[in-house]
């Protein structure tokens, strides 16, 4: 029993969070949001260049496939900084999702060409087509009626040269892609939180672009639904981090009746609370990256712990940060809105707190 | 990172389990609380430590097996999982000896720790004051230095002294300056409880049973060596055992995951409102997540890092997760849950009026919010 990160894991994420201070501040933020759409792409593809020289998006891509050839364990942490800074880039998705999920599937030469294409040309992914939910995993892809699949809320699909997207039908079952991005049509879809790229994406159904499908593609989903449920708890802890240290800090210099708001035990309690559940939200979340890593048969049921308690908390170190500014928290001129919008997308994402409880208790009751 | 306890451990675990399932009372001893049921647990005590399983992280001379934080969770672990009995000993065992090992001298080691771990001397706390309890600084019960100059006289009262009614010995602290700033002047005391001059008024709990009391001292002597650590320096003491009592000794997260397994078993036996599947759920996460991080814990504890004000988050945590566990049990036996019969029913309304308690020992959890609040956050005191 050793439940801690070595050094070289420390490390790593202290580089991450050096990087993401300085390329991915408010103040980068602000200048991104406000961006038009090819300024956007600029700043995206130059914050990416940083990331992928760090080795962040083929962290866990084996050595064989020329990637690093680390683990969940190794790539938590810097999930953990990407979420503390709101990242707008699918490092998620790209380094947590689709990468392991192509390289689980070599040697495939779908699964292989989008590899090569990650380590070689920094390229991102972007993934879609599953959504969890309380009865088991559902796809939201249609077909339209000129036969293309559509596939709404695709992540990180601006930027990306290919995309992991599933659909199931009734008859066969699921089926997982890797679509080239000129094959893809991209409608980009607002959303609350400039750092959630989402899109519909309309795509061919086409059998050169199949990794799997029937009871191997099924296998591969849930897995992915696990990984994303343990990586968005993750990028979920980093924010709920950032929210109390940039509230802290507000509580520390804001005076009110001739004191810092912060010495005023409603104050306190209020962030102690949120505090709190950080600190058990983490463990819970570098646990389910260990049994992603180790591949334990209580992964689905850790994946889901971890989301409902990061998701949890989470969301109550948003409702506690707003609180705590008070008005100047409700204006776009403060930073905290990035990662207020961020938390109520992301904890909703890949499954809400309720819905991960209750497929926890099913795992733990076997019904 | 590595999850799973080693080889070595596991045939620990083994070990543990064959010997509690050979020792541990078919039918639950009476209440400790009662002065039958306090002589049966002490009873309990005596068999563990016989077979060296009453403190088994102490060091093999004074009656442990000097194993390691993992083992000592792993034995806990096994304890709650064969429901062996309440550890009526655990005021000394758990809170007073690790402060003894840190800051008492070899003699005090040798002559308290041996009778502790074997229940021959069982222990009582004498922290709270009527006047002093979330205020602990603010105590007002005194020692002054004997005329003679070998020792010390105590004067005044403490209460809310859990196992006070029939406890051999108390820790406590006292006043020895009462010129000095309110933290300083304190002095931290073992006294015999059939000390002259002691005298022991249990107080009913709100069950009826006398798990507490009050103790007042008048004139009471004490020689010397019955002072814990420095003349003066009682505050630090004590919060080196407060530290004890919120962070890792005191509650074991297997008390915690026991009893959320045994509210997962409870649901799926009763079946309950699709309302109670989120209070199941979340106590069940709630356990485990207090056993992860008391893993966490311990794992930095084992590479020689000292725990810090985190333990406050602890103290918070588990006081709420036990109260939780126990609601959400009275909520699934619904109209049953007020029945005092024995067996089920009866076990978490027990548990529940206990678990009550929680959140208002050990430093209040208001109090524990301020700490979190202050040295976690970095908030300015109020």
């Amino acid at each position: 029993m050793d439940f801690a990160f070595s050094e070289e894991q420390e490390e790593l994420r202290a580089g991450v969070r050096t990087v993401l201070d300085t390329e991915c501040s408010p103040d980068a933020l602000r200048a991104f949001d406000l961006a038009d759409e090819d300024h956007r792409a600029t700043l995206a593809a130059n914050r990416w260049a940083v990331l992928a020289e760090l080795g962040a998006p083929a962290l866990v891509v084996p050595e064989a496939a020329h990637g690093l050839g680390l683990s969940d364990v190794d790539l938590v942490g810097v999930l953990e900084e990407a979420g503390r800074a709101c990242l707008p880039e699918p490092l998620l998705e790209t380094a947590a999702l689709a990468a392991p999920t192509l390289a689980a599937l070599l040697p495939d030469p779908t699964a292989a060409a989008a590899l090569a294409a990650l380590v070689e040309d920094d390229a991102s992914f972007a993934v879609g087509g599953v959504d969890v939910a309380v009865g088991g995993l559902v796809s939201p892809t249609t077909v339209s009626p000129d036969g293309a699949l559509r596939t709404p809320r695709v992540v990180g699909a601006r930027d990306a040269a290919v995309f992991l997207l599933a659909c199931r039908d009734a008859d066969s079952g699921w089926q997982l892609h890797a679509v080239p991005e000129a094959s893809c049509e991209v409608y980009p879809s607002p959303a609350l939180s400039s750092s959630r790229d989402l899109s519909t994406v309309h795509w061919p159904l086409d059998a050169e672009t199949l990794l799997a499908y029937g009871v191997a593609a099924e296998a591969a989903v849930a897995l992915l639904a696990d990984r994303a449920a343990a990586g968005s708890a993750a990028l979920l802890v980093g924010l709920a981090d950032r929210m109390l240290a940039i509230t802290a800090l507000y509580a520390k210099q804001r005076h009110q009746f001739g004191k810092a708001i912060g010495s005023f035990q409603a104050v306190k309690h209020l962030l102690a609370d949120a505090r709190v559940a950080l600190e058990f939200a983490r463990p819970a979340t570098y646990r389910a990256a260990w049994s992603l890593a180790a591949a334990q048969p209580t992964l689905s049921h850790d994946a889901s712990m971890a989301k409902a308690m990061a998701s949890d908390a989470a969301d109550l170190a948003a409702r506690v940060a707003l609180q705590v500014h008070g008005a100047i928290g409700y204006t776009w001129e403060c930073d905290l809105h990035f990662f207020l919008k961020q938390t109520w997308a992301l904890s909703r994402a890949w499954g809400d707190a309720a819905t991960h409880r209750r497929l926890v208790l099913q795992a733990v009751t076997g019904h | 990172m590595d999850l799973t306890f080693s080889p070595e451990d596991e045939a620990f675990r083994a070990e543990a389990r064959a010997w509690l399932e050979a020792h541990v009372p078919a039918d639950p001893l009476p209440s400790l609380d009662t002065a039958a049921g306090f002589e049966a647990h002490r009873a309990w005590e005596r068999s563990m430590f016989e077979d060296r399983w009453s403190v088994v992280s102490w060091p093999v001379e004074y009656g442990g097996r000097d194993l390691g934080i993992f083992e000592w969770l792993v034995f806990e672990e096994e304890y709650y999982r064969a429901r062996a009995p309440k550890r009526v000993s655990q005021n000394g065992i758990f809170l007073l000896a690790p402060t003894m090992l840190e800051y008492g001298t070899d003699a005090q080691k040798a002559r308290y720790l041996p009778p502790m771990a074997a229940g021959d001397e069982i222990w009582c706390q004498g922290w709270s004051e009527p006047d002093a309890g979330s205020d602990l600084a603010g105590i007002r019960s005194r020692a002054v230095r004997s005329a003679a100059g070998d020792g010390w006289i105590l004067n005044g009262q403490k209460t809310w002294a859990s196992r006070g009614a029939f406890a051999d010995w108390c820790f406590g602290i006292f006043r020895t300056d009462p010129e000095a700033e309110r933290h300083r002047g304190l002095t931290y005391f073992l006294v015999a409880m059939d000390s002259p001059g002691v005298t022991v008024r249990p107080i009913p709990q709100i069950d009826g049973e006398t798990g507490f009391a009050e103790i007042f001292f008048d004139n009471v002597a004490v020689p010397e060596d019955q002072v814990l650590g420095e003349v003066g320096a009682g505050w630090s003491v004590a919060m080196a055992t407060a530290g004890s009592e919120r962070g890792l000794s005191l509650r074991s997260p297997a008390r915690y995951t026991g009893a959320a397994d045994r509210l997962v078993g409870l649901f799926h036996q009763r079946g309950g409102p699709a309302s109670s599947v989120d209070a199941v759920a979340q106590a069940h996460m709630d356990a485990e997540a207090y056993q992860l991080h008391t893993y966490w814990t311990a794992s930095r504890v084992a590479r020689g890092h000292a725990v810090g004000p985190e333990a406050s988050c602890n103290k918070i945590f588990w006081s709420e997760t036990d109260v939780a566990i126990h609601t959400a049990a009275l909520d699934l036996l619904g109209p049953d849950a007020e029945l005092l019969e024995a067996g089920a029913p009866g076990e978490w309304l027990d548990g529940y009026l206990f678990s009550l308690a929680g959140p208002i020992y050990a430093g209040t959890n208001e109090i524990q919010r301020n700490v979190v609040a202050e040295r976690l956050l970095g908030l300015p005191r109020g």
